[in-house]
């Protein structure tokens, strides 16, 4: 089954702690911003990015399935 | 399974048992009313006003009610039969798993020989929050935070935004001296400074004294020196919640001592504020009190039982902490395991603009990075320490980094 990372970036601050958990998916860059690089990763990445969900400090990740 | 303590590191032992496909039932034992609420917002978002209370929850309903948790909320747990792996509440009932997870976390450290007087506050808990709040909007004349950890600095900087008069004291020379060193806790003291708070370093405090009112009017020194204040907020540590594991057989000593998987003894594991644990990364016993070992140590303790329960060995948890603080328009943030004597350097940005990442090593090894507004460099560095790497590994980063 597919799914999307969505980041609610007016919660999420930039401390870059989902970029720890799941380089593959999410980049805070030089300006301090967060990027995702991959909206609908692979399967095998669903692991990381639910503790990327869980870790986020400001509940600014969620995933949405389909 | 058993979880005791229904706030960060319990919830996170629940989601993962979940996550990871346990069916059977588990408990969860809370002494606070709330469904799980968050800390850190109590500091800083309740405390300026900018949030309701009910933007702590730590859950949403729906997401609360797909874990089928049971729920024992408003109860205190008074005791614990390793043997039978039993928790004992304090309404009599007694409660018994086949896992438990002790996950009772952390209290305030008061200050010694206080009688109880009113505006004299301690911030743990979302009523402690609301408490300070409503201070705050009947705009006592002097605040008086005791304390420059980092709640201590949280609280002083809210009052400051709220237009309130603040002294902030401190037993050290240095805001956080022990952690950060002579030379970056002075630059968290000119933070401070910058902001208008008036700072008392090297100052303990005595005792603290109340007029006829009942209410505390001033803060008396060792040195006998005193001063005014109609509002004090003492942030000076927090003791782990074990009293009621006293008697019960397992190890205490500043946390429930646990070896390097989180087992405290088989079948109890323990997670968060309250769990005390051999970090092999660092070769040293560890108590973290940050939000973000809640959530990873929480999920390894899970982890734990489950491996346990299947006769696997579990993993030894090596984290490197990693804590923030929000105080003004700096976002402060420290990981790994620094001390004062560690070497510190400066690796990127300026000091004097407040917007620098700076490494610290000890014995040839990274250790720790400390940030201020520089997210991206403190992740970079705690990977680094997460590899054990070299300080010169470290610097030749920096080097790269620019
Ligand atoms: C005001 C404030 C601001 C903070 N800000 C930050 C921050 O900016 N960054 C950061 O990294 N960390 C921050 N923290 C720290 C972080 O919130 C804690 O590390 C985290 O809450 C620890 O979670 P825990 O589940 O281990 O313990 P706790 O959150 O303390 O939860 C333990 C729970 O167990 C309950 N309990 C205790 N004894 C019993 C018993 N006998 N029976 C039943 N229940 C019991 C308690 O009432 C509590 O609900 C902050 C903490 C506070 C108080
Ligand atoms: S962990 Fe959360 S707050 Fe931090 S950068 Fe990622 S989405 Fe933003």
């Amino acid at each position: 089954m597919s799914y999307r990372v969505v980041v609610n970036f007016d919660l999420c601050e930039s401390n870059a702690v989902c970029m720890q958990v799941a380089p593959e998916v999410f980049e805070v860059r030089d300006d301090d911003f967060l990027y995702i690089l991959d909206e609908t990763p692979a399967e095998e990445l669903r692991a990381k990015v639910t503790e990327a969900v869980q870790r986020c400090p400001k509940q600014a990740i969620a995933i949405a399935e389909g | 399974m058993l979880i005791v303590g229904a706030s960060l590191a319990g919830m996170r032992a629940a989601e993962t048992l979940r996550l990871e496909g346990f069916e059977g039932s588990i408990t969860m034992v809370g002494d606070e009313p709330e469904p799980p609420y968050d800390r850190p917002p109590l500091s800083k978002e309740i405390l300026s006003g900018e949030w309701q209370a009910d933007r702590t929850a730590l859950y949403r309903p729906e997401a609360l009610e797909a874990l089928e948790l049971t729920w024992r909320l408003g109860v205190r747990a008074v005791g614990l039969d390793i043997a039978g792996r039993s928790v004992a509440l304090d309404d009599g009932e007694v409660l018994r798993g086949d896992g438990v997870v002790l996950a009772t976390g952390a209290r305030p450290r008061t200050l010694r020989n206080a009688e109880p007087l009113d505006g004299v506050y301690t911030l743990r808990s979302l009523t402690d929050a609301l408490a300070i709040r409503e201070e705050f909007l009947a705009q006592p004349s002097r605040v008086v935070v005791v304390g420059a950890g980092f709640i201590g600095a949280e609280v002083a900087a809210v009052a400051r935004e709220q237009g309130l008069s603040v002294t902030m004291v401190e037993i050290a020379e240095v805001p956080l001296q022990r952690v950060l060193g002579a030379e970056m806790g002075a630059v968290c003291a000119e933070v401070h400074s910058d902001h208008g708070v008036d700072l008392l370093m090297g100052a303990a405090v005595g005792s603290l004294v109340g007029g006829d009112d009942g209410r505390v009017h001033q803060v008396v020194f060792s040195d006998g020196s005193r001063l005014e204040a109609d509002m004090v907020v003492v942030g000076i540590g927090v003791v782990p919640n074990t009293e009621w594991l006293e008697g019960s057989g397992l190890r205490l000593g500043d946390g429930v001592v646990c070896d390097e998987t989180c087992l405290a003894a088989p079948g109890i594991v323990a997670a968060g504020d309250v769990a005390r644990w051999p970090n092999k990364l660092f070769a040293d016993s560890m108590r973290v009190e940050h939000w973000d070992n809640a959530v990873e140590q929480g999920s390894a303790a899970a982890r734990r039982l489950l491996a346990g329960a299947a006769g696997c060995a579990g993993a030894s948890y090596t984290p490197v902490p990693w804590f923030w603080s929000d105080q003004y328009d700096r976002k402060i943030q420290l990981a790994g395991r620094t001390r004062e004597d560690d070497e510190v350097k400066v690796v990127t940005g300026s000091v004097d603009e407040r917007r620098f990442a700076a490494i610290y090593g000890r014995a040839g090894r990274i250790v720790g990075v400390l940030g201020f507004n520089r997210p991206r460099h403190v992740m970079l560095y705690r990977r680094l320490i997460a590899s054990a790497a070299s300080w010169e590994e470290a610097l030749a980063v920096a080097e790269g980094d620019g």
